[in-house]
């Protein structure tokens, strides 16, 4: 209520011009570690490359379709569907995209992580910034970055093996509204074997409730591995397509956008993912083999 | 004409600072300094005016002094230093008073300017990177000082409201960190161990001493009006912040941490909430819109962590450098009124 704009420096006071400053020399700034504003350490970052290019070359063995249709300069919204309890499929975009084209990826992530003990911390150092439409605006029209989000949020994860690759409801569009606002066009991107390398095949609400998590899932990885289940993926066949990028042609910087175009990009894009997941299932012979 | 000014609590660390910058200062004719006690430093033309905290008469010292500018620094920023109840006096019903006065028929106010704090965002895990000023905080305010801040600022936007002739200034200050300031963060900072919150190293932001009070002489001397987040460039993690001071950090638990802070306040450190908040998610500004304004920085969040830490160290090998100002109305009242004195112009 007290931080609206009702203090404004429109139209009065301004009583004294002012001066245009001359540029500055740049200010003493006496750092000592490499963790950025947005919390990531470039040198955790190539450790953790170094960690996971094995994983994702020799595990998920990934192959790529249509990456030339990422830009390889200017901000871009990168969406995916989002599966398996743990999802393996924003390490693998973030990884292979800047592997590729060598240029980060800003993995957008729950606030819950924030709360999290090391975890968050880790996830923010590696590259991670917590989902906050301001966030993302910033990273996408001032600094020009790709950007992953999920829209299907935590919903996507938490769904039974049983539900695999049918796509939640892509929340309220509002990846639609920051891309609209930031002016840069959304990429959809299709993730098929997320979903076999950690399958739920139960979940439990109290337990859930009980933890404040969103979901409190068992997988078939705990039940063959025991604990070690809560980090070992199987090695599912990972195969991503990168579909047409959406240009919305609309000025950026708008106050509000239609509510409905908002809905109507937001279930064209999820429709579209949708039916290409289901054509690369048809092609695909084996969960393992691809 | 020169301007004249009223300063709010001129016994207090920014007040007293803010009043000695401004008479040096040729363009400020009078400068007239409010507060329940004395002011503890040395000060040549400054006009103190001993009020009660929620300045009841104070629109009789405006209408008599003819101030054209309020500098309201009086806001307890710091929960540490007071009851819950003394600083809802101090910060809500006090700046009440203030705009009742300025806002007064055939008030001369013609400025004024608040310097609130970065408090009012809090501090949350879903807090945004950067905040804006136009931004609101998305956890409710849970500690008093914090609400009463918000308070304070809302009966400042209805007085910018009501007022419209009035170049109406808010000014957030970010964390401040510097040569003289005691603060719970610089206190923590000196603790052999500095502490920190077990799996948590937030991205926290600091504006130095010196920026404080050349930003509160920018605003007034430019009268630029509307809301300003001021603190430093760049962001850093707390344990970077240990590190430039030359410490380690001692991590609290994550679960339970306001009770195993408590024995701490045995040993002199109190760690208000808001403070282990800020250890836990950190804060940031977006401090562009000042920026823009024309205003230039001196330092940077780790140049501001530096300055300290340097001060810091001094204050170690040679204790209190400064002797302690004993202000005495008689022998100022002499210095200021006597013919005798000679005054080198």
């Amino acid at each position: 209520m007290a931080t609206g704009e009702r203090i404004t420096a429109e139209g009065r006071g301004a009583l004294v011009h002012l001066p245009r400053q001359p540029e500055a020399e740049p200010l003493h700034d006496p750092r000592q570690s490499d963790v950025d504003e947005w919390g990531r350490s470039e040198h955790i970052r190539q450790l953790t490359r170094r960690l996971y290019g094995p994983l994702y070359r020799s595990w998920f063995r990934v192959e790529w379709e249509g990456l030339e249709k990422i830009p390889t300069e200017g901000g871009a919204l990168l969406v995916a569907n989002h599966a398996g309890a743990i999802p393996s499929d924003a390490p693998v975009i973030m990884h292979g995209v800047e592997e590729e084209l060598q240029r980060p990826v800003y993995g957008l992530a729950d606030h819950i992580f924030k709360a999290m003990p090391i975890v968050g911390t880790m996830w923010a150092r590696a590259g991670g910034v917590a989902a906050h439409p301001e966030n993302a605006y910033r990273l996408l029209r001032e600094q020009q970055q790709l950007v992953l989000v999920f829209p299907e949020g935590t919903k996507g994860p938490g769904k039974l093996y049983s539900e695999r690759y049918q796509l939640r409801r892509f929340g309220r569009g509002g990846f639609v509204e920051i891309a609209m606002r930031a002016g840069v066009p959304v990429i959809p991107i299709a993730v098929m074997g997320a979903e076999e390398s950690m399958p739920i095949i139960y979940k439990n609400a109290t337990l859930a409730k009980l933890v404040g998590a969103p979901y409190a899932p068992l997988t078939a990885n705990m039940l063959l591995l025991g604990p070690l289940g809560l980090v070992g993926y199987f090695p599912s066949k990972f195969k991503l397509r990168v579909l047409d990028p959406v240009h919305f042609d609309v000025p950026p910087d708008q106050e509000r956008y239609s509510r409905s175009r908002i809905m109507d990009e937001a279930e064209d894009i999820r429709v579209r993912l949708q039916e290409n997941l289901y054509e690369m299932l048809r092609q695909r012979r084996s969960v393992w083999f691809g | 004409m020169g301007r004249r000014v009223l300063v709010t609590g001129l016994g207090s660390f920014w007040g007293g600072r803010l009043a000695q910058a401004l008479e040096k200062d040729p363009d400020v004719d009078v400068i007239v300094g409010l507060d329940t006690k004395e002011p503890r430093v040395e000060l040549e033309r400054t006009e103190f005016v001993r009020a009660d905290q929620s300045y009841s008469i104070l629109s009789r010292i405006v209408q008599a002094t003819q101030v054209d500018t309020i500098l309201h620094t009086f806001l307890i920023v710091d929960s540490t230093r007071m009851s819950g109840r003394a600083l809802h006096e101090i910060n809500v019903i006090g700046t009440l008073n203030l705009l009742a006065a300025a806002g007064a028929a055939g008030s001369p106010v013609r400025q004024v300017v608040v310097k609130s704090s970065t408090l009012v965002y809090g501090s949350s895990w879903e807090d945004p990177v950067w905040f804006r000023e136009e931004m609101t905080r998305t956890h409710s305010a849970k500690t008093r000082v914090e609400r009463s801040l918000l308070e304070a600022e809302s009966y400042l936007h209805d007085f910018a409201e009501d007022n419209p002739h009035v170049v109406v200034t808010l000014l957030r200050f970010s964390n401040v960190l510097g040569t003289d300031i005691v603060t719970p963060t610089s206190k923590a900072l000196q603790l052999p161990a500095v502490p920190s919150i077990l799996g948590f190293d937030p991205l926290v932001q600091f504006v130095e001493e010196d920026d404080v009070i050349r930003c509160l002489e920018f605003v007034m001397r430019e009268q630029v009006p509307g809301i300003y987040n001021v603190a430093g460039d760049g962001r850093l993690p707390w344990s970077e912040v240990a590190k430039i001071c030359g410490k380690r950090t001692w991590p609290l638990p994550p679960v339970f941490t306001n009770v195993a802070a408590g024995p701490l306040s045995r040993l002199g450190l109190e760690l208000p909430s808001e403070l282990l908040d800020l250890i836990r998610y950190g804060r940031g500004v977006d401090n562009r819109r000042l920026k823009r304004a024309g205003f230039q920085y001196r330092y940077t969040t780790a140049g501001a962590v530096e300055s300290f830490a340097r001060a810091s160290r001094l204050r170690r090998a040679v204790g209190e450098s400064r002797p302690e100002y004993k202000y005495e109305r008689d022998v100022e009242n002499f210095f200021r009124r006597s013919p005798a004195v000679v005054k080198n112009e």
